[in-house]
């Protein structure tokens, strides 16, 4: 794990390991879409419409584990300094968000046919609308200062005090009397979904993490190289005596 | 036909479900797809920082 | 060393400090983030026929009356402990059904019943097939609206 905490090394081991996450994503999101979208059972009480679980389910896992992640590499940065943690929290913040935007639509979708309404003010809906505003002014923050190292700092402050949020929206549905239902997979005495249910959603999990991990290697690479520009244009502009620095 | 038909319709929920899937992959397409370019176009930055190619010149 | 271990015992202590106000926070509100409320906590609140309010519970069994027109519908919701009838006039969701968990919007009317302007349907955290479903019943397993 330290190993990789050194770019070079972290850039060739993701090298590595990219067309293979690549190939699970695309086969765990297929399986998942034919299984989900044609093998799997319509619900006792909602019928077809529990085919929306499917993608809703795994964004809403990613939304709040991608926040969990820029949390602990908010925290190392903070602490250690490990500038790959700041470069790996920043990256992951734009994924993190279009999770949350999908979890956020899709279960507006889903709420309509079953709850019939698009949406209420209760506590886990509320919750996450404020985790996807948590990741847009995160993201805004990372971009509102001139100097980076500001804004890193500014933005691993934020996403640290923002993680409260994430427990909240977890136990939300059993604190308080909300519309939306206690949790189904991630419980105690285990889920309380068919398996003809659960291989599908959790394929398509496996799928969204995958692609998850995909997007996060890319956009890494992306910011590493990003900074090996900053550096040369740094030193092109300073000539001379900067150059030992660099 | 009459089965193609039941699949879409989804006994009635295909105008909630079909949005649902089209959104959420239009969605993991976008971010690929906005990454993707924004890698391309910092390597073809960093090529013409480096004259001497991309290995000319390791850190 | 002892830098690192400063910044460490810093945020380590500004978190606890944060989630302790959370907590304190979210208890305060508590009555603000309460979505409805149960027949029961009705018995104990004193509620303004002016205050819109929302209550949630089980649709009694055998308590769904519909007029001639099916257009005006009166219920009991029950907690299993206490229930309220409620007059209900417009679209039902698809869900809505004796024995289903729903959540009403509207007033408490001064005899006791609670007039709704919004019916919506509580799904409960349990997915299986509709074959699944039968064979629990028929085994007799079935908890019809039982929370747990």
């Amino acid at each position: 794990m330290f190993e990789l905490a050194n770019p070079n090394r972290f850039q060739k081991f993701a090298k590595r390991i990219l067309p293979w996450v690549a190939g699970i994503a695309v086969a765990a999101m297929g399986a998942g879409l034919v299984i989900g979208l044609f093998l799997a059972p319509p619900d006792y009480q909602q019928g077809e419409s529990v085919r929306i679980m499917y993608v809703h389910v795994p964004s809403a896992w990613m939304a709040l584990g991608i926040y969990t992640a820029i949390a602990v590499a908010s925290g190392c940065f903070l602490i250690w300094k490990y500038p790959l943690a700041d470069v790996l929290a920043r990256a992951a913040a734009p994924i993190g968000a279009g999770f949350t935007l999908i979890t956020l639509v899709t279960g507006s979708l889903w709420g309509k046919p079953t709850w019939g309404t698009w949406w209420v003010w209760d506590a886990r809906l509320t919750s996450v609308l404020i985790l996807f505003f948590l990741y847009l002014g995160y993201i805004a923050l990372r971009n509102a200062f001139e100097d980076p190292t500001r804004s890193a700092k500014a933005a691993a402050v934020l996403a640290l005090v923002g993680f409260v949020n994430v427990p909240i929206i977890k136990w939300s549905v059993d604190w308080w009397h909300t519309l939306h239902q206690p949790a189904s997979v991630v419980r105690f005495d285990g889920p309380t979904i068919h398996a003809s249910m659960l291989i599908p959603l959790l394929l398509m999990a496996t799928g969204f993490a995958a692609f998850f991990t995909v997007l996060l290697l890319i956009r890494v690479r992306s910011a590493l190289v990003a900074r090996k520009i900053r550096a040369l244009r740094l030193v092109q502009a300073g000539a001379g005596p900067h150059i030992d620095e660099a | 036909m009459d089965r193609i038909e039941a699949f879409l319709t989804m006994g009635g929920y295909g105008e909630f479900i079909w949005p649902a899937y089209a959104v959420a992959f239009a969605v993991l397409a976008a971010l690929l797809a906005w990454s993707l370019r924004e890698l391309r176009r910092n390597e073809r930055t960093l090529r013409n920082l480096q004259p001497n190619g991309p290995d000319g010149r390791r850190e | 060393m002892t830098r690192k271990r400063r910044r460490l015992l810093f945020v380590l202590s500004g978190l606890i400090a944060l989630g302790i106000a959370a907590t304190l926070i979210l208890t305060a509100l508590e009555d603000n983030l309460v979505f409805f409320y149960s027949p029961s906590d009705l018995q104990i609140k004193a509620v303004q026929p002016t205050e819109r309010i929302r209550v949630g519970g089980l649709v009694e069994e055998g308590s769904v009356k519909k007029n001639e027109t099916g257009l005006e519908v009166t219920f009991r919701v029950t907690d299993l402990k206490h229930a309220i009838t409620v007059h209900y006039r417009g679209p039902l969701p698809d869900l809505f059904r004796e024995g289903q968990g729903i959540v009403a919007e509207g007033n408490l009317q001064t005899d006791g019943t609670f007039k709704a302007s919004q019916v919506l349907a509580k799904h409960d955290e349990n997915y299986m097939p509709p074959e699944v479903a039968d064979a629990l019943k028929r085994a007799g397993r079935w908890q019809e609206g039982k929370p747990e």
